[in-house]
């Protein structure tokens, strides 16, 4: 059974970041970057399937400029066993990324493609459903357990109020939740080895995709600072302000 | 508030890429098979290692130290866990050639790995740091037997490693040890004797600990040419390498320290029966001189150790002043107005700034001794090696002693910025004065190194470290002064430079003359003074690339980093490096005061 796991760079979870001066974009200039933290569940989930057996190959998938082709060399030193950049210096977008996925999966016919729910930088939680739609692949998201058995995989997935698992036919799409795994550190050895792992380069042009934005940013700003608290004399003032002036009830 | 953050990444950047030029490591042929990307992927393991399994305990390893109950040593279970995952990470192994087993991983990654691991948890970090130092010895002294014996399980973590030097009625003057080895008819030795202090004597962490014993086989001749270096391990090892029989070492107590709780402090019984079952390691007599020749590494590690403690104090203080809302400034008469964090307070800052300078100056200083390290080991030319061994060996006092010092001064500063919170244990602190306040007494108390220096290290083959030094530092108050930024601190440091050459000059003088107590008396104010020209050299050196740096267009953040170093060397030659002319007075003068004070006027 092959695995294809999608691995993005992002600014690391440490920094802070903060909008440019003229509000064009976010200031990521010189930010440490690093793997998102829930493609790193991803790969550590689809890492553990290949070590239990259930997998055979782990194919490590990043989409962007040169640099990305570190994380993935880090989601090797993890345990991939091979890597695919498909490398473009245009701004990507959910959709977009959707696309260039589905033309690997075409190419690749993974049983299972796992990725994180959700990127920290976009913040979007929409690759992974884009993903199911055009590949026609049944998805599992916001994963929290993941057991794979003849043919099907059984996801549980965190919903609102509680748990729930669904039975899907391989091949198929899981989205990782924070629970899923406590990813693994890169030994010094295995940083080594992943040197030497195959890493294959295309393009969106060579796999036939239009990454063109289609979602314009029009400006950035930081969130308005909290305004200092105020002491209310009584309970009648304080529902009369919940009412009118907080508007909650 | 949250964790501390460790170190910097920043300036651990700045420190190999810029202030030290550790990319140029990969054109060395050992190093071909490496890149910048598995050095920092080293670093990201090294951290993500040091957040998870050191941090985690080391205020619960402090408040629970180890206890014995007369059969076992008890540790808080997370330090099985991250002894553990030290050793899966391959840090016990990875400065080891590809062909011994090891990553072949140059020094001064490694050293940087260890900071982030270190500054998490020093006294977890005890049984990996004595375990690496204990597997050197043998690395470099055993013969093949022995290596194939306990090298591989203590590069896998299985066997750990201790030092077995110091003993209840000696610790620093070593010669007069008393523990004995005596010589059987198999080849091995029966050792009989006790040690005390010695740091991870016992624990359940591995299967078997491997001791490096300093003993006197009998009849040996008296003084340092008498000392012998044995392996001596908790278990004796079966033929197939396994794990057998007790060895006849036995633990006699813990010690109860003021900080590094985590890591046991012990006294070791040697042969309470028959005697324990010793390997002696290379020749007989040399025990103390293959020490010495580990010295210089291990005495980066303990000045690296009390850095990233200062470190630690520093970010921590750092934090609370920026969030510590106290007090307005003098200007600010009105007692309405918003009060102001306490990091707008000049006082404060300054003590921000002295440990912003002595943290920074002490891992530069340490880093940088260890770029030398690895060149005395891997420089192209037998001359460049050279010259680099010759530069260490002269500056090693000064690695392991201004850290120590300064390191702890740093945390108490503070502590001083904290108050009260600073004082309790509910704040991190504390412990960190604690943990550090270990550093100027081990691995030679400072004193040692002011003797040292003075009596070894600066007259040796004819003054050829000192001189060297002097160039180095001469050549960059030449680039220095022709740099605006820079050209007044260059003179300062030029002057400071002429300052201590006539000091070393007046001190040679009279111990050349055979006034050897008079001249060695005031060793230790030597030795700080030479730490401040060497620290202010150090500071000197990062100004210069600060300054470079900021020529070209920045981001904010860029900016603001070099801008910090420019302060912070103007803060450390300014105001710390001038205190040397006071030294340098008293120095020359050969001020006699404390040698002539008389042991009944006390």
């Amino acid at each position: 059974m092959k695995i294809l796991v999608a691995v993005k760079r992002v600014v690391d979870y440490n920094v802070k970041v903060r909008p440019k001066s003229d509000g064009t974009d976010v200031d990521i200039a010189n930010a440490k970057m690093s793997i998102n933290p829930f493609c790193e569940i991803a790969v550590e989930e689809a890492v553990r399937l290949k070590e239990k057996g259930v997998a055979t190959e782990v194919v490590a998938v990043s989409l962007g400029t040169k640099q990305s082709q570190e994380q993935i060399r880090t989601a090797m030193a993890l345990g991939a066993d091979r890597g695919i950049l498909v490398e473009t210096d245009t701004e990507l977008q959910p959709l977009g990324v959707a696309k260039c996925l589905n033309a690997i999966i075409a190419k690749e016919s993974p049983d299972l493609v796992i990725m994180g729910k959700q990127s920290i930088d976009g913040d979007n939680n929409q690759t992974g459903q884009m993903l199911g739609a055009l590949s026609n692949m049944p998805q599992g998201t916001f994963a929290s357990e993941v057991a794979v058995e003849d043919g099907t995989v059984n996801v549980t997935r965190e919903i609102d109020g509680g748990l729930q698992t669904v039975k899907l036919n391989l091949p198929a799409i899981v989205t990782t939740d924070l629970r899923l795994n406590e990813p693994r550190y890169a030994s010094l050895p295995n940083i080594m080895k992943a040197k030497k792992k195959p890493l294959d380069t295309t393009t969106p042009d060579e796999l036939g995709v239009d990454v063109a934005p289609r979602v314009q940013t029009l400006k950035v700003e930081p969130p308005a600072e909290r305004s200092a608290g105020i002491k209310v004399a009584d309970v009648a003032e304080l529902v009369e302000k919940l009412k009118n002036e907080a508007k909650v009830i | 508030m949250s964790q501390t953050p460790l170190l910097n990444d920043r300036d651990i950047e700045f420190l190999l890429y810029e202030f030290l030029n550790s990319e140029a490591l990969l054109e060395r042929p050992r190093y071909q098979e490496h890149s910048r990307e598995v050095f920092d992927a080293t670093l990201a393991t090294a951290k993500t290692i040091a957040e998870k399994y050191f941090a985690n305990h080391n205020a619960k390893g402090d408040a629970n130290e180890p206890t014995f109950d007369g059969e076992n040593v008890h540790l808080i279970p997370e330090t099985q866990e991250a002894w553990d995952a030290f050793a899966e990470a391959g840090f016990l192994a990875a400065h080891y050639d590809f062909e011994e087993g090891g990553m072949q991983m140059p020094e001064i990654i490694l050293r940087a790995a260890m900071s982030y691991i270190s500054s998490a948890n020093i006294s977890s970090t005890g049984y990996p740091f004595l375990t690496l130092g204990s597997a050197n010895l043998i690395h470099s002294f055993g013969d093949e037997a022995q290596k194939a014996k306990y090298l591989p399980p203590m590069m896998d973590g299985r066997f750990s490693g201790t030092m077995a030097l110091t003993e209840p009625g000696q610790g620093s003057a070593l010669a007069d040890i008393k523990t004995t080895a005596k010589p059987q008819d198999d080849g091995t030795y029966r050792i009989f004797g006790q040690k005390m202090f010695i740091s991870a004597g016992d624990h359940n962490l591995t299967e078997n600990i491997v001791h490096m014993v300093l003993a006197k086989i009998e009849g040996a001749p008296a003084g340092t040419k008498g000392i012998s270096l044995f392996i001596c391990p908790k278990f004796l090892l079966n033929e197939d390498g396994s794990v057998g029989e007790r060895n006849d070492v036995a633990l006699a107590g813990l010690l109860h320290k003021m900080g590094y709780r985590n890591t046991t402090s012990t006294v070791l019984s040697f042969g309470e029966k028959d005697g324990a079952v010793g390997y002696l390691v290379g020749e007989a007599h040399k025990g103390l001189a293959y020490m010495f020749q580990m010295m210089n590494e291990a005495r980066i590690g303990v000045g690296l150790g009390a850095a990233v403690l200062g470190y630690q104090g520093y970010n921590y203080s750092l934090d609370y002043a920026r969030n510590r809302p106290q007090g307005r400034l003098p200007s600010q008469k009105d007692p309405t107005s918003k009060q102001v964090n306490i990091v707008e307070h000049a006082d404060v800052r300054r003590m921000l700034l002295a440990q912003k300078a002595y943290v920074e100056g002490s891992m530069a200083l340490c880093f940088y001794a260890s770029q030398l390290f690895e060149d005395s080991n891997t420089a192209t030319t037998e001359e460049e090696r050279k010259q680099a061994f010759t530069l260490l060996d002269l500056i090693t006092p000064m690695v392991k002693s201004f850290p120590s010092k300064y390191g702890l001064r740093a945390n108490e500063h503070a502590i001083q910025i904290l108050g009260g919170s600073g004082y309790i244990r509910e704040y991190p602190v504390e412990q960190y004065y604690r943990d550090n306040r270990l550093n100027p007494i081990h691995e030679g108390a400072e004193g040692i190194h002011g003797l040292d220096l003075l009596g070894r290290k600066v007259p040796m083959n004819g003054l050829a470290g000192y001189q060297a030094l002097k160039d180095e530092i001469l050549a960059s108050t030449e680039e220095a002064k022709t740099i605006e930024e820079t050209s007044a601190w260059a003179k300062s440091i030029e002057a400071a430079l002429a300052s201590l050459d006539q000091t070393t000059m007046s001190l040679l003088g009279t111990l050349g003359k055979g006034e050897v107590d008079l001249g060695m008396a005031n060793a230790t104010v030597y030795l700080d003074m030479f730490g401040r020209v060497l620290v202010s050299w150090i500071w000197l050196k990062q100004a210069i690339i600060a300054v470079k740096a900021l020529a070209t267009d920045l981001h904010q953040d860029e900016e603001n980093f070099y801008r910090g170093k420019l302060q912070a060397a103007q803060y450390y030659i300014q105001w710390e490096l001038p205190e040397i002319d006071y030294q340098a007075k008293l120095l020359q003068s050969q001020d006699d005061t404390c040698l002539a004070m008389q042991d009944a006027w006390f």
